[in-house]
């Protein structure tokens, strides 16, 4: 604890503790009540019928198939870029680190959008894939390339600089002592990001499963086909099925705080605070 | 980029592997199709353009998203600087996880945090029929679109302040007080001036975050054109539409003037950092 002339008085702490406690729960701990309270409005009947219904679990499904495609492709790119950047020197740094950053400050609208103009029937390879019969908008294939974009640098993001900061000396020790390339990879570096992978694949699977606007860009909302479960939550939603909706809407919450709770854990482990 | 590459301090293998792959996963994913923007805004005459860009329509959608962001970029930067305060420097039980709450925006997906806050926010709602009566309207007004982008951008004040916080040394506050400085002396001409790039760079993020924000903002805004439409949810109606060209005018002077800004405040900060270095 502080000493106490450095230290404000007690009525402003208590004041300024109260303010802010105040504003988390009506802003962030009240929102999060609401979910559960409205689910079960209902009864639990309504709300485990929503979450069984055939729609509700052929979206919960697909959700799952882009999330299980979607992670090692993003997880093996940040490993990829990570290694590059942080063990390497070389012109044009960073330019790619800004590169690689770029889907995040772009609107998830737009970044759905870019595969339509790409791929979609009337884009610019739309005629070239209609003759092989190839489909890729308003299909699984869409989905993922949508999912891989706005997911694209919350690997990355984790390793570059937990892996700067580490330094290349146990590296060079095993290459010294004969170890291979990959040897070295798989033994060494790898167990040395392990919490930091960790912690970024469960950023990127949360986000891959929770992304609502690149994915209804381009998935065309075919209802038990194309529907991820926030597309599915959206169309209960509007055709007023509160609790229904609601309900598949829990199950997203329940992975938005084991989601949080993960990262307590990571960062309780590895001894540091993620960011 | 490849050429003259030298490991840092030894001979470490798989530079060209992982810049290779690191090369084309980002042309293949990110580059290519975002060439797709400027490559499609080019099939329309300079006219046609400006006519889609200075639509009155286009220009209410910039001016939401622009103002209600920077707004909530402002309450965020405020209540963010608060909360981070708190939780650095006060003991109260439950702190851990009220911490680890600051992150959910983070981890909710935006669709759910839109349908959750307009049922908080609607005239029915838990918080919304107090408001009501006393004539303040969240749900379905440009309040409501604040509201949704303050809740998604907080977490990003927070955590930038948290550690300048946390890393301030103590001692050169004991100089201040014994030197006869009080407490809000102290803060003021002490800690404010250390803590201020961070919750600048922090507000930033958040603005940016902001104005891209599609999920949360449609259930909430009501979406009426001219009033409590969104720039990306404009675009997306261009693309219903199938009015691509215009989609693509609209998010290319969308994405132009956001980075235009976005350069400019972060400028600003190198400025300052450089100028308070120098003095």
């Amino acid at each position: 604890m502080r000493p106490r002339h450095l230290s404000e008085p007690r009525v402003v702490r208590w004041i300024l503790t109260g303010a802010a406690l105040a504003f988390m729960v009506v802003f962030l701990f009240l929102p999060l009540v609401v979910v559960f309270a409205e689910a079960l409005r209902k009864g639990l009947g309504v709300y485990l019928a929503a979450i069984q219904d055939p729609v509700a679990l052929s979206a919960i499904r697909l959700t799952l198939i882009v999330t299980a495609l979607v992670v090692p492709l993003n997880a093996a790119f940040g490993v990829a870029a990570a290694w590059a950047i942080a063990k390497f020197e070389f012109r044009g740094k960073n330019l790619l680190t800004t590169l690689i950053d770029l889907p995040f400050s772009v609107s998830p609208v737009i970044s759905g959008m870019v595969f339509v103009l790409l791929l979609g029937a009337h884009g610019f390879l739309g005629p070239w894939l209609l003759e092989r019969d190839v489909k890729i908008i308003f299909a699984l294939p869409g989905i993922v390339l949508a999912t891989l974009f706005v997911t694209f640098p919350l690997v990355a993001r984790e390793l570059i600089p937990l892996m700067r900061s580490q330094g290349n000396d146990e590296e060079h020790a095993a290459l010294t002592l004969g170890a291979g390339g990959w040897q070295t990879f798989f033994r060494i570096s790898l167990p040395k990001i392990k919490w930091g992978l960790v912690y970024g694949v469960v950023l990127c699977a949360a986000r891959a499963m929770g992304e609502f606007g690149a994915v209804s860009v381009v998935s065309g909302h075919i209802r038990g086909v194309t529907n991820t479960i926030p597309l599915h939550v959206e169309i209960l939603y509007n055709e007023y099925q509160f609790a229904a909706s609601f309900a598949v809407a829990s199950l997203l919450t329940f992975m938005a705080v084991l989601t949080l709770a993960l990262k307590g854990l990571i960062e309780w482990r590895s001894g540091s605070r993620a960011v | 980029m490849a050429t003259g590459a030298t490991p840092r301090g030894g001979v470490l293998p798989g530079f060209g592997l992982a810049m290779g792959f690191t090369l084309s996963y980002l042309g293949l994913i990110v580059l290519i199709p975002l060439a797709t923007i400027p490559l499609t805004t080019a099939t329309l005459t300079p006219a046609q353009f400006w006519d889609t860009v200075t639509a009155p329509r286009t220009l209410a959608a910039y001016g939401l998203s622009f103002g209600a962001s920077f707004v909530a970029a402002m309450i965020n930067a405020v209540f963010g600087l608060l909360v981070a305060w708190v939780l650095e420097r006060y003991d109260f039980p439950g702190k851990r996880l009220v911490d680890g709450l600051v992150d959910l925006p983070f981890a909710l997906p935006t669709a759910l945090a839109g349908i959750v806050l307009t049922t908080f926010y609607a005239g029915n709602g838990w918080i919304g029929q107090y408001l009501e009566p006393r004539g303040i309207k969240v749900a379905y007004t440009p309040l409501g679109v604040v509201v949704a982008l303050t809740f998604i951008g907080l977490p990003f004040v927070v955590r930038t302040v948290q550690p300048v916080l946390r890393d301030l040394d103590i001692q050169v506050e004991g100089a201040a007080a014994s030197l006869g400085a009080s407490r809000l002396q102290t803060f003021r001409r002490i800690i404010l001036p250390e803590i201020l790039p961070a919750t600048l760079t922090g507000s930033t993020l958040a603005f940016a975050r902001a104005l891209g924000e599609y999920g949360s903002v449609i259930f909430i805004a009501g979406n009426m054109p001219m009033r409590s439409e969104i720039t990306p949810l404009l675009i997306m109606i261009k693309l219903e539409q199938f009015d691509y060209a215009g989609a693509t005018a609209i998010a290319l002077v969308f994405l132009l003037v956001s980075f235009g800004l976005l350069f400019l405040i972060n400028m600003m900060a190198l400025r300052r950092r450089t100028a308070a270095a120098a003095g």
